[in-house]
């Protein structure tokens, strides 16, 4: 007797090419992890988001963690790397390097964080969809 | 430079953030939307309750 064969995990688009490259793509560029999948409305609301949230908290001068003096930096630095290039074009752009002075620049010291943060569960849904875990 | 209310960053945190939420954590357009509205529901709520807890807690 003959079996029918298993279906394909649902979304899974193919097997061909490099299964890392939407996590990759997507920690770097905000969204773009969806957008290599066909996922337009779901990356642009991401990268809306997210980079919204981290050009805020740069406009409400918030700092960008740049060196490691103790713990609570050294988790700073990990939340303000998971923008990717957000983080790198930032400091080479001298930005969000004042010292915090008022309340509302500590808020936006925690929205670039939180970005960072975010963008990373971003990248990790992307990773999902690619791998057929997400439709 | 941009300077918000205390409650305005509130607003503007939770929306972001329940963006995402929504669509990470969910699978149909549907069930982002609610689950995004739920947590910006959860985000907004609690914090104008832990405010009034403070509050009372200083005084």
């Amino acid at each position: 007797m003959l079996t029918t064969p298993n279906k394909p995990v649902a979304g899974k688009k193919s097997d061909q090419g490099f299964v890392y490259l939407p996590l990759i793509a997507g920690w770097l560029v905000p969204g773009a992890g969806h957008f290599l999948l066909g996922k337009w409305v779901r990356g642009t609301l991401l990268a809306v988001s997210i980079i919204a949230m981290f050009a805020l908290g740069l406009a409400m001068q918030g700092k960008l963690y740049t060196s490691v003096q103790d713990i609570l930096d050294m988790l700073g630095v990990a939340g303000d790397l998971g923008s990717g290039l957000l983080y790198v074009v930032s400091r080479v752009l001298g930005l969000g390097a004042q010292p915090i002075q008022t309340t509302v620049a500590d808020f936006g010291t925690k929205f670039i964080v939180v970005a960072g943060l975010l963008n990373i569960i971003a990248a990790v849904d992307a990773h999902n969809l690619r791998t057929g875990r997400k439709s | 430079m941009f300077h918000p209310s205390h409650f305005a960053a509130v607003l503007l945190f939770s929306l972001f953030a329940s963006t995402v939420f929504g669509i990470t954590m969910r699978d149909t357009p549907q069930r982002m939307f609610r689950y995004g509205a739920y947590c910006f529901i959860l985000f907004v709520g609690s914090a104008i309750v832990l405010s009034w807890v403070m509050l009372l807690i200083a005084r």
